[in-house]
């Protein structure tokens, strides 16, 4: 906290300066603010609020009655719903957590390594970001249809693991830590998984709870439905989504649908950014 | 002579092997820990992107077996496809704004949160990124206020004062400029949070010794420190930026429909989606796949170079 106190106190900030970072914040803020502010008062607007004109963004009397709507089909599923959940928490953390260990290991060697080989690696790896991911699912399909993952989760969660821009994200980090901490570590005996464990992974603190966010993102909100079609492997947004279908009368339902779906990757969204700002506090990577 | 020319040549390059073998040896951990993550790219990236490539000779319709066709896809999309040039004009203008605003809005953004004190910086923070968190909720938004009809907030607002409504969504004349609009607005994502991230990794003592160095506001401080020291981090966004800036679908699609009014706001990747889940033509659609890869692999090539200059 001190540190923060002194930092703020630097002669190098102006007063006028620091008027003009905030009026600007605030200004597109606001700007920016609205669809997630539409969203939750969505979520608790009666019918005939939601279907009112001219539309409004806040919401008048709010009810609890879309989650009892939704709560009500839930129950009314043939599957239980929590199957759903189920399928889609395994999902998002198992490929999340395999993302963030392949990921990291592969851009470790990548940045801080110069072997034969490495650096044509990377290129191809940065190259395959940019090729269009529409037109490969189709012969994506093809190659998990071959080896029969079709209807598993390992076809979901196996291209999320090798997703290029991870070890992108990663490497990226990792070039900024000092050759001389890894030397001093060898010297002291460390072992090389030792090194990436103990010194690379925590100095790369924001960089791997970024990655988590991308993933989550990535995976939770993902119906899977090119892959799966077995009822009890299917996720939550795709049983959200045959919610939402029901039109007008659904459309309450569909309002609270949209929160839930958000709560999680919000929650993790703040998790991990209040963890990345304190790192702060221990100053970045030094010598 | 020449004889021996070659056998030394051969010595070489049997020697060069020979090192580099050597040097793969010692580094017999690097491989290790790379193993993993090339294999499941090899199989969910590399083989997909070749497949797609080859595809892009053949006539393909998915359900039956691909008919190797040569360059006919190319020339059909060059000479005779008058909506794909319609749609690279459009994705070329759309890309040369969305890609380069949204990169320094994301780079701008991440470092004004960063001065600010550490509770607002993490609202700060949620609150810009919210456009990426509620994506799903984004489109209905943004449907609210462009709507045609008299209800649309622009339009009910236009009205109040004495105005015509002006059909948004569906004038050839406004929907690249609306579609431009929502597309930087919701241009705060991956890069972005990787500024955010990368502005943390920044050591502190360097701002200290830079103010001894007499570095006097906080534009210096910007051009001398943070922006060599985010230089990773800039590389990360510029191919984010490049990534979302050439595949812009979803907004025009969402807002003006597929297809839209004249085409106005038809891009590329709209194009390959309809030749590909329409019309069934893979193959084809690969085609466009591939043209689109090289110009974001040549744009890509730019701005590295430009951005190796940072700083120096």
């Amino acid at each position: 906290m001190k540190k923060i106190r002194m930092r703020r106190r630097q002669p190098n900030r102006s007063r006028g300066g620091d008027l003009g970072v905030y009026i600007m914040l605030t200004l597109f803020g606001v700007m920016f603010a609205i669809p997630l502010v539409f969203a939750v008062c969505q979520a608790f607007k009666p019918l005939d609020e939601i279907y009112k004109f001219p539309p409004t963004i806040f919401v008048h009397n709010p009810t609890l009655n879309n989650f009892k709507d939704l709560f009500v089909i839930m129950g009314q599923s043939w599957v239980p719903f929590s199957r759903y959940i189920f399928n889609t928490v395994f999902i998002t953390a198992v490929g999340t957590a395999g993302q963030l260990l392949i990921a990291s290991m592969g851009a470790y060697v990548l940045a801080k390594y110069d072997f034969p080989g490495s650096r044509k690696l990377f290129a191809m790896i940065t190259t395959a970001i940019m090729f269009n991911n529409y037109i490969t699912s189709i012969p994506l399909y093809l190659v998990m249809a071959k080896f029969g993952w079709i209807d598993t989760f390992i076809a979901p969660i196996l291209p999320a693991l090798a997703a290029p821009m991870g070890l992108f994200l990663m490497k990226q980090f990792m070039e900024g830590i000092p050759d001389s901490l890894l030397e001093a570590a060898k010297i002291d005996g460390a072992k090389e998984w030792g090194i990436f464990t103990k010194i690379v992974m925590p100095n790369v603190k924001p960089a791997w709870l970024t990655l988590i966010i991308f993933s989550v993102q990535g995976l939770w909100g993902n119906a899977q439905s090119q892959y799966i079609y077995s009822e009890d492997l299917k996720t939550l947004p795709y049983a959200l989504a045959q919610v939402t279908a029901g039109g007008v009368a659904r459309a309450g339902a569909g309002a609270a649908v949209t929160l839930v779906m958000l709560i999680v990757p919000i929650g993790i969204f703040i998790f991990s950014e209040s963890n990345i700002l304190e790192t702060m506090a221990s100053s970045g990577i030094k010598e | 002579m020449s004889n021996n020319t070659i056998s030394l040549y051969l010595r070489k390059k049997k020697r060069e092997r020979q090192i580099m073998w050597k040097k793969a040896k010692a580094n017999k951990s690097c491989y290790l820990f790379i193993l993993p993550y090339l294999l499941l790219f090899t199989l969910c990236f590399v083989v997909p992107i070749v497949m797609s490539l080859f595809l892009s000779f053949t006539y393909f319709n998915v359900l039956e077996p691909p008919e190797f066709r040569g360059m006919q896809n190319y020339v059909n999309l060059i000479l005779a496809d008058d909506v794909f040039l319609t749609a690279v004009k459009n994705t070329f203008v759309l890309a040369g704004i969305i890609g380069p605003v949204g990169y320094i809005a994301s780079f701008l953004f991440a470092w004004l949160i960063n001065e600010l004190p550490r509770y607002l910086k993490a609202i700060a923070v949620v609150v810009f990124y919210a456009p990426s968190l509620a994506a799903a909720a984004t489109m209905s938004i943004w449907q609210l206020i462009f709507s045609n009809d008299p209800y649309g907030w622009i339009n009910s607002f236009m009205q109040t004062i004495g105005q015509e409504p002006v059909l948004w969504l569906s004038n050839p004349k406004y929907m690249l400029v609306v579609v431009i609009i929502v597309s930087v607005w919701s241009s705060l994502g991956a890069g972005f949070l990787g500024f955010v991230a990368g502005f943390q990794g920044i050591d502190r003592s360097q701002y200290e010794a830079a103010y001894v160095d007499g570095i006097k506001n906080r534009m210096q401080e910007l051009w001398y420190i943070t922006l060599p020291s985010m230089k990773p981090m800039l590389m990360f966004g510029a191919i984010n930026s490049i990534t979302t800036a050439f595949n812009v679908s979803d907004i025009p699609e969402q807002l003006c429909g597929n297809p839209s009014t004249d085409y106005a706001v038809h891009t590329v990747v709209t194009h390959l989606k309809d030749y590909g889940s329409v019309r069934y033509e893979m193959g084809y659609a690969s085609a466009i796949a591939t043209v689109l890869f090289l110009a974001m692999l040549l744009c890509n090539k730019l701005v590295q170079k430009l951005l190796r200059r940072v700083g120096n």
